[in-house]
Formats: C-alpha cells, sequence, structure tokens
C-alpha cells in the first residue's frame, strides 16, 4: 500500500514539476481553525513532509475558531482562500462541497486506507463524492483525578450505578467538587453530556440510524434518558454553574478542584500540561452490568482541496501524504487525543491516549447523535442541542420537553 | 462652585468611587498578565508576587519576534484611518452646513445612512473589490474600510456642531477677502477642535480594536495587526491567557497615549475658542 | 441653518472640494458593498440558484414563528439594553462630565483618563475578566459581597435566564461610559464663562446653575447622545455579547440581541450554516428600525431642541 501511494504521489509531484517548469516552489497554504496546533504543524507535520517534496512549500495558517467557518466563507467567497481545507464534519463541509468550493477528491488512492464510517463524514449521502481526507476522530468519555480517587478510595466506574455511586462517594467527602461542567457556554452539555452519556441509552448507531430512517423519535424512552440523565448530573455540580464556562471548568478540573470531568480526547494535551495530579480516563457508563457501553468517537477533522486552487497537483500530492501511515502516526502522536482515522497500525505513545484508544474495543462506537443528516433543519439540530441539554440541567426545561424540542425540530423539515 | 471644602471632598469621593469601579478591573488584568494560566486561577485577586509571579505570558509574546511589527501595523493603520475620517468628515460636514446646493438634505442623510448597517455584512463584495484593485494583503485596503466606517458617525456629528457654530465669524473672514478654503481650515478647524478631539478618540477604538478585517482582507504575515497577532494565542480548546493579557495589556499603552494626546488638543482647543469668543 | 453667500448661477467647485472625497471612499467602500449584500434579502437559493423572490423573505421573517420568535427576542431584549443605557449609561455620563468640568477642579485630567480606559480596551479582554470577577467559582464578586455582608444576594448572574441581560448591560454601560461623558464633557466646556459668570451675579448657586443654565445650553448634546445611545444600542452590543455570552447569546437565547441575531443568521454558527438571503433581511429589518429613529430625531426631536434653545 505505502508505495503505491509513494509511487502515485512522486508521478504527481513529477507531473506538477513538468508543467511548472521545474525548479520553481509552490507555495500551499492550509486553512485551519486548530491555532492550537500550530507548533505541531510547524515542527512535527510538515518538515517531514518538505523533506520528502523539496519543491512545495506547506504553510500553515489557523484562524481563531470561533471566526473560522465565517472568515473561510468569505475568503472562497472572494477566492483568496488558500490551496488546502481543514474541513468540520458532515454538513459544514457538504454545504462548501456543494457550494463548489471543495473538491471531489475520490480518485485519490489514500482513500482506500480510511473506512466507510470515516469517509461518511465527508461525502454526499449517496456516496457518490468524498471532498475529504479524513483525518482525525475525538473520542468523548470522562477524565478523573487519580489522586483524587485513591484518597477516597474509589475504583473507576462501569455501569451507571456505579458512577452515581461514585459521585456520591465525593459529594459526601466534600473535598472535591463532584463534576467539573458548567451550563454557561452550553456545548459542553450537549458535547460533554448528552452525546457523552446518552448513546447507552438509545443504542448507540442503532438509535441514531433509527432516527434517520424514521423508525424513532426524540420522544423514545432512550432518547428521553439521555436527557433525564442530564438532570441527574444538576446536583453533582459545582454552585453557580449556571455561570461557569468552558475555561472555568478546564481550570478546575486541573487545579484539582473536581475530581470528574466529562469530556473527551481533545483535552489530552492541554490537560497534561496543567494538572499536577495523575490522570484518568473512563468510558461512558454502561446502563447496567448486563449492558455494553458506547463511545462516542466522533469523525472532527477532515482535510481537502480548495476546488479553485491554482496548485492542484501539489495540494493533491499533500492531500495524497495525509492518508499515509507516516502523516497518521505522525499526527496521533503529536497531537494525543486526536486519533487518526486511517486503517494504519501505528504506535501511540502517550498513556492517556492510550486508555482512551482502549475504549474502541471495550465499547461500541458511534458518533455525535445530530451531527449526520438529521441537522439540516433551522436551527441545527446539533445547536438546538445546546440549548436544550443546557436547560434540563438548568432545570428550566424538563428532559420530556426537551425531548419534544428536538423531535419538532425534526419534525419541521426532516422526511426520512 | 466656589471651594467649599465640604463639597470638595464629597466630589473627589464620588470621584475616587467611580475611579476604583474603572481601575478594579484593568488592575486585574494588568496583575494577571505577570502570573502563569494556574496562577491566574489559582487566586485572581493575589498579587503576582512570589511563586505566584511569571513572565511567562510575556515571553510568549516576545518570542514570536513580530509583535514590534504588528505594533507598527496597526498604528499606522489607526492613524492614518483618523486623519483621513477627521479631515475628510470635517470637510463634508462644512460643507453640508455651510452652503447651501441642490440635494444637500439628502447627501446629509445619505452621508449617514452607513450608521445603519454594519460594513461588515459588505464583507464579500468589499474582498472581491479589493482582489480586482490587487489590495489584497496591503494596509491600504484597511485603511480604506475604517475610513469608509468611520467617515458616517464623524460627518453626523461634526455636522450637529457645526450647525451651532455662529456665522458671523465666517461671514467677517469672508469680508476680509479669506477663501472659502481658507476659511474652512483657518476659521472652521480651530474652532471645532474639541469635538474634532471627540471623534478623533471614539474613533480609533473600533479601528485598533478591530479582528475581523485584518483577518479577511489582510492576514498576511507582513500586514498583520496586532489584534489579529493575538488571536494565535487562542485556541479551540486551550487559550494561553497569560499570554493573551500580556499582549492585551502592552496593546493598551499605545490608544492610551494617542487619548491623552487627543484629549489635550480637546482642552487646548477649548480654551483657545474661548478666549477668541 | 447655512449661512450662506448668495449663489450664482457658477459651479462653486469649492462644495465639489468638501464633499467629494468623503462621498467617494464612503460610496465605493461602505455603500457599495452594503447594497451588495442588503439585495440578497430578495433573493433566495431555489435549487441551486439564486432567485428573486421579491418580499418572500420579509414574509418569513415576520410570519414563520422560528423566524418571528428571534427577531422578537431580540428586539425585545434590545429595548431593554437602550433603556438601561438611557436610565444609567448617559445620567452617570453626564454627571461625571459635570463634576469634572468644575473649573480648576485637581487631578480633573487624570480622572478623565481613567474614566476612559475601559473604553480602550479590546472586548477579548473584557469579556474575560468581567467573567472571571462575577464567576462563582473564583471568588472576587462572592468575597467582595461577604465582606459588605451581602453574601446571600449573590447568583450567579450570568448564567441565569432572568439576570443574564441586565449583567451584560450593565459590563456594556461601564465600558462605554467614556464617550457620553466625553460629548457632554466637550458641550459643557463650550458654554461661555460670561453666561455662568451672569448666572452667579443672578444668585444663582452651582447646583442651580447646573438645571437651569448648564442643562438647558446642552440639550442638543443630550439628543445627540440619545440618538447615538439608540444606533449603537443595535449595532455596537454584538461584539460583547458574542464575546461574553456566545453566538447562540445564552442562557436559552435570553441575551439575543439584533446583532447576535443577524450575524449568527449571516455567516452561520457552529453546526447552523449561515444564511445570506435571511441575513440580509434580518440586517434590512434593523436598518430601517434604526432608519426610523434617526428621522425621528432628525425631523422632530432635534429641530425641537434648537428652537428650545434659541
Amino acid at each position: 500500500m505505502r508505495t503505491t501511494i509513494l509511487r502515485t504521489t512522486l508521478f504527481a509531484a513529477a507531473i506538477s514539476a513538468a508543467t511548472t517548469g521545474w525548479a520553481e516552489t509552490t507555495v500551499l497554504t492550509i486553512e485551519s481553525w486548530r491555532s492550537d496546533d500550530q507548533a505541531i504543524w510547524d515542527e512535527k507535520i510538515i518538515p517531514v513532509f518538505e523533506k520528502q517534496f523539496p519543491e512545495i512549500d506547506v504553510q500553515f495558517k489557523p484562524t481563531t475558531p470561533t471566526e473560522y467557518n465565517a472568515a473561510l466563507n468569505a475568503r472562497l467567497a472572494g477566492g483568496t482562500a488558500g490551496d488546502i481545507i481543514t474541513c468540520r464534519p458532515f454538513d459544514n463541509a457538504l454545504a462548501m462541497y456543494e457550494a463548489g468550493n471543495l473538491a471531489d477528491i475520490k480518485s485519490l488512492e489514500g482513500l482506500a486506507n480510511f473506512s466507510d464510517v470515516a469517509k461518511a463524514a465527508w461525502s454526499t449521502d449517496n456516496s457518490d463524492a468524498t471532498f475529504c481526507v479524513p483525518m482525525a476522530s475525538v473520542i468523548h468519555g470522562f477524565m478523573y483525578n487519580k489522586d483524587a480517587f485513591k484518597e477516597l478510595g474509589l475504583a473507576v466506574p462501569k455501569t451507571e450505578a456505579d458512577f452515581y455511586a461514585v459521585l456520591d462517594a465525593i459529594k459526601a467527602d466534600g473535598n472535591y467538587i463532584p463534576m467539573a461542567m458548567g451550563t454557561k457556554d452550553a456545548w459542553e452539555a450537549a458535547t460533554m453530556g448528552y452525546t457523552n452519556v446518552g448513546p447507552a441509552y438509545w443504542g448507540g448507531e442503532e438509535g441514531r440510524m433509527a432516527l434517520i430512517n424514521g423508525t424513532a423519535k426524540f420522544t423514545d424512552e432512550g432518547f428521553v434518558e439521555g436527557f433525564k440523565q442530564m438532570a441527574k448530573w444538576t446536583p453533582y455540580l459545582g454552585s453557580g454553574f449556571q455561570a461557569q464556562g468552558y475555561t472555568d471548568s478546564q481550570n478546575l478540573f486541573t487545579l484539582g478542584r473536581a475530581a470528574i470531568y466529562p469530556t473527551g480526547s481533545w483535552e489530552i494535551t492541554g490537560f497534561q500540561e496543567n494538572a499536577e495530579f495523575e490522570l484518568g480516563a473512563f468510558a461512558p457508563p454502561a446502563k447496567d452490568a448486563s449492558s455494553d457501553c458506547y463511545i462516542s468517537d466522533h469523525t472532527d477533522i477532515g482535510i481537502g482541496m480548495n476546488a479553485n486552487t491554482k496548485n492542484k497537483e501539489a495540494a493533491l500530492t499533500f492531500l495524497e501524504w495525509t492518508s499515509s501511515a507516516e502523516f497518521a502516526s505522525l499526527l496521533t502522536n503529536a497531537a494525543p487525543g486526536f486519533f487518526s482515522l486511517a486503517n494504519h497500525n501505528f504506535e501511540v505513545e502517550n498513556e492517556l491516549a492510550q486508555e482512551f484508544m482502549a475504549m474502541r474495543s471495550e465499547c461500541k462506537a458511534t458518533i455525535r447523535v445530530a451531527h449526520q443528516i438529521l441537522g439540516r433543519g433551522e436551527p441545527a439540530l446539533s445547536n438546538e442541542l445546546w440549548t436544550l441539554t443546557a436547560n434540563v440541567i438548568n432545570g428550566t426545561m424538563t428532559a420530556e420537553a426537551a425531548a419534544q424540542g428536538a423531535q419538532d425540530n425534526l419534525d419541521a423539515w426532516f422526511k426520512p | 462652585m466656589r471651594s467649599n471644602p465640604l463639597s470638595s471632598m464629597a466630589i473627589h469621593g464620588v470621584l475616587i468611587l467611580y475611579s476604583a469601579l474603572a481601575l478594579f478591573p484593568l488592575l486585574l488584568i494588568a496583575i494577571n498578565s505577570f502570573k502563569s494560566k494556574k496562577g491566574i486561577f489559582r487566586d485572581p485577586t493575589a498579587l503576582p508576587l512570589g511563586e505566584l509571579y511569571s513572565t511567562k505570558g510575556y515571553q510568549s509574546v516576545l518570542a514570536n519576534g513580530d509583535f514590534p511589527l504588528y505594533f507598527g501595523n496597526s498604528l499606522t493603520v489607526t492613524l492614518i484611518s483618523l486623519v483621513l475620517i477627521l479631515l475628510l468628515g470635517a470637510m463634508a460636514a462644512h460643507g453640508l452646513t455651510e452652503y447651501r446646493f441642490k440635494g444637500n438634505g439628502l447627501l446629509g442623510l445619505y452621508l449617514i445612512l452607513g450608521i445603519m448597517v454594519p460594513i461588515r455584512l459588505g464583507t464579500v463584495a468589499l474582498l472581491e473589490l479589493f482582489v480586482k484593485l490587487g489590495l489584497t494583503n496591503t494596509l491600504t485596503a484597511l485603511v480604506l474600510v475604517y475610513t469608509a466606517q468611520g467617515l458616517p458617525i464623524a460627518i453626523f456629528i461634526f455636522t450637529e456642531f457645526l450647525k451651532s457654530v455662529s456665522g458671523e465669524i465666517k461671514d467677517s473672514a469672508r469680508i476680509d477677502g479669506l477663501s472659502e478654503y481658507r476659511i474652512f481650515f483657518e476659521v472652521v478647524l480651530p474652532l471645532i477642535r474639541p469635538v474634532i478631539a471627540t471623534v478623533a478618540v471614539f474613533s480609533m477604538i473600533p479601528i485598533w480594536n478591530d479582528l475581523w478585517f485584518p483577518l479577511i482582507l489582510s492576514p498576511g504575515e507582513e500586514t498583520r495587526t496586532v489584534t489579529l497577532g493575538i488571536q494565535q494565542f487562542i485556541g479551540q480548546y486551550t487559550v494561553n491567557w497569560s499570554a493573551v493579557l500580556a499582549a492585551l495589556t502592552v496593546a493598551i499603552v499605545p490608544v492610551l497615549i494617542m487619548y491623552v494626546i487627543f484629549s489635550k488638543q480637546l482642552i487646548r482647543g477649548i480654551t483657545a475658542g474661548a478666549v477668541k469668543g | 441653518m447655512s449661512h450662506s453667500i448668495p449663489s450664482g448661477s457658477r459651479w462653486r467647485w469649492y462644495i465639489v472640494f468638501f464633499v467629494a472625497p468623503a462621498t467617494l471612499i464612503y460610496t465605493v467602500f461602505a455603500i457599495y458593498p452594503i447594497v451588495e449584500s442588503l439585495r440578497l434579502s430578495l433573493f433566495a437559493e431555489r435549487d441551486a440558484v439564486e432567485a428573486f423572490v421579491g418580499i418572500d423573505n420579509y414574509k418569513k421573517l415576520f410570519t414563520e414563528p422560528y423566524w418571528a420568535d428571534q427577531f422578537w427576542n431580540a428586539f425585545k431584549n434590545n429595548v431593554w439594553l437602550f433603556v438601561l443605557h438611557m436610565l444609567i449609561q448617559n445620567p452617570v455620563a453626564l454627571a461625571l462630565a459635570a463634576i469634572l468640568s468644575i473649573p480648576n477642579l485637581r487631578g480633573a485630567a487624570t480622572y478623565r483618563t481613567i474614566f476612559f480606559l475601559p473604553t480602550l480596551l479590546s472586548v477579548v479582554v473584557i469579556g474575560f475578566i468581567w467573567q472571571l470577577i462575577l464567576s462563582p467559582l473564583w471568588g472576587i464578586t462572592p468575597a467582595f459581597m461577604n465582606f459588605m455582608g451581602v453574601g446571600k444576594f449573590f447568583a450567579p448572574w450570568l448564567g441565569l435566564e432572568s439576570s443574564a441581560l441586565t449583567a451584560v448591560t450593565l459590563i456594556s454601560i461601564w465600558q462605554y461610559v467614556g464617550i457620553p461623558m466625553m460629548l457632554f464633557y466637550a458641550a459643557l466646556l463650550n458654554i461661555p464663562e460670561e453666561t455662568l459668570e451672569a448666572a452667579r451675579i443672578d444668585g444663582l448657586n452651582g447646583w442651580s446653575i447646573f438645571w437651569k443654565v448648564k442643562l438647558p445650553l446642552i440639550l442638543p448634546t443630550l439628543g445627540l447622545v440619545g440618538i447615538l445611545t439608540y444606533i449603537g444600542n443595535f449595532t455596537a452590543s454584538f461584539d460583547l455579547i458574542y464575546t461574553l455570552q456566545g453566538g447562540l447569546a445564552g442562557p436559552n437565547g435570553s441575551t439575543d440581541v439584533m446583532g447576535t441575531f443577524m450575524f449568527r443568521t449571516f455567516f452561520g454558527f457552529q453546526a447552523q450554516l449561515g444564511d445570506v438571503n435571511m441575513g440580509a433581511t434580518v440586517a434590512s429589518s434593523l436598518f430601517f428600525i434604526i432608519l426610523i429613529g434617526v428621522s425621528v430625531y432628525l425631523f422632530g426631536v432635534q429641530r425641537r431642541l434648537q428652537r428650545y434653545q434659541a
């Protein structure tokens, strides 16, 4: 496999060299929202690529995450966007493809290295076109303060009952806030709450596909139960959690004031830098001892090509390289917690990342429930879930009403 | 209000109280810029002494050697835009209030329409325009947009104040044989100096702090502004708050200096005007 | 209004000289792009093609519950924002300006600079610092309130639907009070000393000089500040709310204003894709709301104020 890739990329490079008359360096600019990763790209990833392809100069030019979508769309419309575009999953990238801004790259040989599930996030509904190379997924779960667990004699919970027993024990002890989460920024509630523990109740992929096929509704028991779990979390959050933002939660946990942090693998780097205690991770609890556990192994980042780039060959060469084992290993180890979606075998060195990786074999995997197809209403269902979940945790809405709200959103436009 | 010690004490009491309210958050920003991220959240009100003291934030800003360039870019853009806004704005306002001509009222209304819709909505058209003009990744593009953005409010306020300037001074200047141009530059401009200073003060803030247009129109390394430069510390999941606070603490200094200069002008203008009047 | 010399039939070049440069830059770099965007409100994407749809988008905005609810919620919040700015920001600004304009006040320049400092800051840092100050976790406000003996009244204001908008507004007032203060200050200093001297000779004390002499004289500035507050309330409130409360203007949309609603619709937010047509529709509606306010000011309030003053 590896040799074929190399051969094709070399071939592509040769073509580009031939057409440009050689000697000229092609500059490729990467658009991304991951300003966190600037150093990783500059120091670890790009040098490796440029060593193999000295005629291509790659530049990683991230935009602030909150402005990325708007800024990128403006640049695409104005014709000043970069050659390589980092893709958000599903509808966001799909819209860019449909608007003619992302090129179809289905012919890329390297795409064979990815599972259909991974490719689904960046393909049209009928899989006719694929417009981004899957890059990485993030795994949801919980991180915990190992020192605190040791101190209180607690074991990692496996089931819902264990989970609440652990929370009760932390609460009774009183030294730690049981769970570091707030509802101020709303997205944590939906992302680290509802779509984190919920799949155990709606049966992961099965439940999600049932929604898409129209055989299930948000008002069905499993989806309502997910919201009910959220309401159950309220007493374990710190006082004033309504005004607790994402940064607050991060710091509350890394400063050792909270014992458990519902989160995902993307926090690994930042937390290992800041926490002075030993970190551990556990998967979302199963419903009971006889049930499976489920994780959201969410296809989060892809990488595609600006359809109007003037450096098509170089861009394709680069994309082909991003599907290689070399890139997979570089990325996963440089940015632990962002797991390559490729089927290559490579070593993950970071221990905490290994703990998250291990969840893949222990639990059944799914993705965030509202991202594929279901999110095309007004407003996008995943945004709506932010608000609904936050409301449930804040106690301003019942689980049933929230479920009804989500279903109403679907009913307004969705035809299975 | 001739100084009566009791009322003077009450007055200073009020002023000091409000100063505390205005300064406390700023003080927090400044002291926390000398702490590590952990230090900030461990005890946000503690002074950066002993263990808490850390210049990590400032170091990360300095480590990026381009910040002096960013400051230069921000200053260039802000100052040139300001000069254009104030000069062209005052000229237009003068033209509108001083002379009666066809379409005068309509033009006045037209020139303030821009207050009512943020230019940001026209981003795509602007970008396309600058691509055609070959002005992307130039400071000129920013200057043009900020000037266009600042003009309506400047014209609006200048017009309001010019309406209250008495006609006699200008008429006597005309009798003295001054040209219309000289009347504007030598008689009217000095008269409205306080207002110019006031408009300058609040026109410069949105320009200095803007993130959007540098991001779209001139994101290149050479033309980056301070606000855009600071964004590198703001990630998706991790924000380097020490660096952000450090950079922003430093970023206040140039605007503060500009403010002090303008507000001196304001006072000087007023006292000078009072002597004349 | 204009003290113009009687115009001959000859073309007066100096008028062109005065108004043309501003008009030109403004037309090309403000009006043209804005019109390009606002006209999109008359179009919609039908089967991947932009089609002219007349006022359909406006109908949609005001009749479909999803749009109308957001619109009126944002509008209502803007009204509250405006009321609070008028009731708190402008009186405080006037009071500060009045005190600062007392002749020979010691330290006046320093105070003036201090009061204006918050206005100079970028919203990024203002958002960060006020969230930190008001946070229930890091103890600044709770400790202060405990110290004052009112600790039990503390609440996570920025996170509660009932108080978030008011909290955000107060932060905005803290930040922007310097601008009306400067305008009032400039107007107060402009009052001729003779007028005040005459009042003093008439035996008026400081308090009644302020109410009976100064205030009537600066009425036009009061009107100007009022209309600027009205405009800023719709256009400038976006940045702070976006930074403090995010694009969805939580909790539960309770801090959503026309600005956040418009930008969220136009540019999209997270999973929500941008909809330029509806965004332009919201923007155009906002434009008319502001235009009505400005017209009322220009043709109603302002004239009356000037007549009153004369």
